[in-house]
């Protein structure tokens, strides 16, 4: 039995806002929710939720200008993307590649399935 | 904020509840303070505001032993307890009479948390039901802007609702002064309000670290049957093991499984401490 990992509350907040940027629902130079509303919507401890405009900040996803609030950096698309890109074929890609050696799906296979719903969306 | 050093105290002769217990809290936390039923936590939480005398050893908030009671001390502390009375009064009379001991009471936070709350504040709080009651008193706390602030089991009796609200209510309101102490069973209720866990058993405080701490030293896992990775503290669950592992150093942060961390502590707190060496 394989077990999904369980991620701590800051990293998912960490996810959200990649998630925004990626969507393109947040573009540079936009200010996104404070701190306190952020931890609000989350129910979580104040202190939680800055963990996570702490390591946006220090990954140049994020800045802040001091007494305004937190921005989107210029590039930050490009940093997601790459972040992002990095965990996948860290974290996803080998449960997956994984389950398909189990199920025996062979990579051409998969790429038909791809396409198909590809097609369909 | 609170030192408390080397107390001892028992209820009864020759059946002492703390042994030379120490603690320290600091401004800007929210702690968690859990043990197994009959531990003490209330007893500690009296010891703090100065309703119960230490035998032994002393407790301290800023420095004035809590025994002592003085108007400077006891205007900077709220107590939340399980259970209270309150007066017949309405909550606008009710504040206007205590509101003047806590000299940076905030009235409009008061009314304008008690309407989102959806407690009426025209009705004598005697009238109110045991849920809408306990909300007045969470309003009422943290409107005093008291420094130090003292709940014990503040979401027991509130509606699914209201727990909901009442994180919201502590999300929201500014910790940066204020040092909580939250003694709770409901861990799921409170565990992300929480950012330092402290433990009391066998009347010492056995473990004491900050969320941060905790994540950077201990992995949170289920592991699969078969994995045969060393482990601190584990249960069994279906197909595997709930885990407590040593973190490896920039390995993956989890999300800190506190009822695991919870029995672990109870049950191998050398284990789980030596992870965290000299602090």
């Amino acid at each position: 039995m394989e077990f999904s990992e369980n991620k701590p509350i800051y990293i998912q907040i960490v996810d959200y806002f990649c998630g925004q940027i990626l969507e393109k629902k947040w573009t540079p130079e936009d200010r996104i929710p404070s701190v306190r509303d952020i931890a609000v919507k989350m129910e979580v401890n104040p202190n939680t939720a800055m963990r996570a405009f702490h390591y946006l900040q220090e990954k140049e996803i994020l800045f802040n200008q001091r007494g305004v609030g937190y921005f989107v950096e210029e590039n930050a698309y490009q940093k997601v993307l790459e972040l992002r890109r990095g965990e996948f074929i860290r974290d996803k890609l080998p449960v997956f590649f994984k389950e398909m050696r189990q199920l025996g799906f062979t990579c051409s296979e998969l790429e038909k399935l791809y396409q198909e719903q590809l097609n369909e969306s | 904020m609170v030192t408390i050093e080397n107390l001892s105290f028992a209820f009864v002769k020759h059946q002492p509840l703390f042994v030379g217990l120490s603690l320290k809290l600091e401004t800007g936390n929210t702690y968690g303070l859990f043990g197994l039923n009959g531990a003490g936590k209330t007893t500690l939480l009296n010891h703090i505001s100065g309703m119960l005398f230490p035998a032994e050893g002393s407790c301290k908030i800023l420095g004035t032993s809590s025994r002592k009671r003085t108007p400077e001390i006891l205007s900077e502390l709220f107590v939340l307890p399980e259970q209270f009375d309150l007066p017949p009064l309405t909550a606008m009379v009710y504040s206007d009479i205590h509101a003047p001991f806590y000299p940076r009471f905030d009235r409009e936070y008061l009314f304008s948390t008690l309407q989102e709350m959806e407690v009426d504040s025209k009705k004598k709080l005697t009238d109110l039901s045991y849920g809408q009651r306990k909300k007045f008193l969470i309003a009422f706390a943290l409107a005093s802007n008291a420094r130090l602030l003292l709940m014990d089991e503040p979401t027991n009796g509130l509606d699914i609702p209201s727990k909901s609200q009442f994180r919201k209510i502590m999300a929201a309101a500014d910790h940066t002064g204020r040092c909580t102490v939250i003694s709770t069973h409901q861990v799921r209720d409170l565990e992300a309000m929480i950012d330092n866990i402290t433990v009391l058993n066998n009347g010492k405080i056995i473990f004491q670290q900050g969320v941060g701490a905790i994540s950077d030293k201990l992995s949170f896992e289920k592991i699969p049957d078969g994995d045969n990775r060393f482990v601190l503290y584990a249960e069994e669950i279906f197909g595997g093991k709930s885990a407590i592992i040593p973190k490896k150093e920039g390995g993956k942060e989890t999300q800190i499984d506190l009822e695991l961390l919870f029995n672990g502590i109870i049950q191998k707190s050398d284990v789980i401490n030596h992870q965290f060496g000299e602090a």
